[in-house]
């Protein structure tokens, strides 16, 4: 992985943001209120804005800027939650300092972990964490089955997907809808949403790039 | 939406730029990071900051100065803020006995002042310590939509000018954060909302609610409480609060003796007349007293907002000698002053 992948990612990140406002906006105001599009978008915009601070730097270092902006930039819960798995990502990149897809996968997980500790969450609560840990071990798993990259990027796809519709019938225990109790069944969790959106934006960008 | 708006995104700058303008005596304004300081640092005792989404005004740039808080940290409207903005205004504020931060129980809140309390240690040359005071007096609802646990509302107004008080003695950090930690234990609040806020960004109502119904237990981000329920008079309506309250703290053990000195706030969400507020109270009053409980001071006002909201909340905090001399002693904010 470069840091030019990064950055094309960034760009892909913001705009899947910008085409999913009404998306975004109408599943945060049935289960929260209604300003994790802003959030999102701010954050998203606010890395792509970073373009020629780092694109000098290594993957790890762009990375860890990358969690400091959005620490500073998103707020709320959001901002903590992936800042941290931005962070989580880049010191497990550099402590490894190798570049296999294992590496990555491990790092990804990593990440996770970090949204893990600080949000004091897990799979089932009807957060990002349903998206995001399902994706983490499958691209664990298909890593160490040496799987190519088409065929990662095409099943993490699927996965975030599935991780996403599955917050519909969940009550939430944690996040910004737990408290709604059963009247949060039936709605798609915002964060879950945006995460699968994210996810989605960089597999395609990973299937269509060159390197 | 109708509102006094230029841009939305300027909505919270120019704010609080007039505020910081109107009370220049008191505050002191740092933008990029967004925080605000006492005009005149304080030196030699525990700094207090704290912060939290705007739209809650006064709180808490409101409660800086003399006796309360050294520094507030506002974030966007309902958004906590991040921690670079507390590690600024810790940088600023410290006087070398550390830092309290005092953080209402929201899951934003929580992690970015958490963050912040991590990264302080290593943000200057010399080691700030710090601890922090979490309030949770809304006795409504025991999870809600942006917590894990109870909410902090405005009973941290009370937490707030306690420890404001003992801090300006120059009591210790572990000191203040006791103080803290008992005027929240010794507190409980509940919301009633009559109708929705309007957060300027999104430009429509956050939740829907008729002209015949309330919603009680409210928080006050106008996210849901207990139950939505048919509006009727005031009298029914406070009774049922003066339950909750007398329940939960029954229930924790809090309240325990026939008799109990009490302070009661009668906390306005934004768009609610102090004529209703004092008839709140006085009803209030009098259903306390039914049960024992003795009101020997009272603070009716304003005081935690929830942007346009209508409704109020009822804040009991049970008083022992020490509580009672911090809310007595002089203080010397823009929102609340006596004494001095």
């Amino acid at each position: 992985m470069k840091t030019s992948f990064i950055l094309s990612v960034a760009t892909a990140i913001r705009d899947t943001i910008l085409n999913n406002e009404s998306t975004l906006e109408s599943l945060d105001r049935a289960i929260g209120d209604g300003d994790h599009y802003i959030n999102m978008k701010r954050g998203a915009g606010a890395i792509v804005d970073m373009q020629a601070e780092l694109e000098s730097l290594s993957p790890d270092a762009a990375l860890n800027k990358i969690g400091l902006k959005l620490l500073s930039t998103i707020g709320g819960a959001s901002g903590p939650l992936l800042a941290s798995f931005f962070m989580g990502m880049a010191k497990a990149l550099k402590d490894s300092g190798d570049e296999s897809v294992p590496t990555y996968a491990a790092a990804f997980a990593a990440g996770v972990d970090l949204i893990r500790q600080r949000g004091k969450a897990d799979i089932g609560e009807k957060t990002m964490l349903d998206v995001l840990i399902p994706v983490a071990n499958q691209f664990k798993a298909l890593a160490a089955a040496n799987a190519n990259v088409k065929e990662i990027c095409t099943a993490l796809i699927d996965t975030a997907e599935q991780g996403m519709l599955a917050t519909k019938d969940l009550i939430a225990t944690k996040g910004r809808a737990a408290g709604l109790g059963e009247r949060a069944i039936g709605h798609i969790d915002p964060g879950a949403k945006s995460c699968q959106l994210m996810i989605t934006a960089v597999c395609q960008q990973r299937l269509h790039s060159k390197n | 939406m109708k509102k006094f708006i230029n841009e939305i995104d300027d909505v919270l700058i120019e704010s609080l730029s007039g505020f910081a303008s109107a009370h220049s005596d008191l505050v002191s304004l740092n933008l990029n990071p967004n925080f605000l300081t006492r005009k005149q640092i304080a030196t030699n005792k525990v700094a207090i900051i704290s912060g939290g989404g705007s739209g809650h005004e006064p709180l808490h740039a409101g409660y800086i100065g003399y006796g309360m808080l050294d520094a507030a940290c506002p974030g966007y409207v309902f958004t906590s803020p991040t921690p670079d903005q507390m590690l600024a205004a810790a940088t600023v504020v410290h006087a070398d006995k550390g830092i309290l931060f005092i953080v209402k129980n929201y899951a934003g809140d929580v992690m970015n002042f958490e963050m912040a309390a991590e990264m302080l240690p290593f943000a200057n040359e010399l080691p700030i310590k710090s601890a922090t005071v979490l309030t949770s007096d809304d006795c409504a609802v025991v999870n809600s939509t942006y917590t894990t646990g109870r909410r902090g509302v405005a009973g941290t107004v009370i937490v707030e000018k306690c420890v404001g008080s003992l801090a300006e003695t120059g009591a210790d950090l572990q000191a203040c954060k006791a103080l803290g930690d008992k005027v929240n234990n010794q507190t409980a609040s509940i919301g009633v909302a009559l109708t929705s806020c309007t957060v300027p960004a999104a430009g429509r109502p956050t939740f829907d609610i008729s002209d015949t119904e309330l919603e009680m237990g409210v928080g006050i981000h106008g996210e849901p409480g207990r139950r939505r329920e048919t509006m009727r008079e005031a009298d029914a309506i406070v009774r049922d609060c003066v339950e909750a309250i007398i329940t939960d703290l029954k229930m924790r053990a809090i309240l325990t003796t026939n008799t109990h000195e009490a302070l009661l706030l009668i906390n306005g969400f934004g768009a609610t007349p102090l004529m209703e507020l004092y008839l709140i109270y006085n009803t209030a009053l009098k259903l306390f007293n039914q049960h024992g409980i003795k009101i020997v001071r009272s603070l009716v006002g304003n005081y935690t907002t929830a942007l346009d909201m209508a409704g109020a909340s009822i804040t009991l905090c049970l008083l022992d000698d020490e509580i009672k001399q911090h809310w007595d002693s002089p203080v010397h904010t823009a929102a609340l002053r006596w004494g001095r």
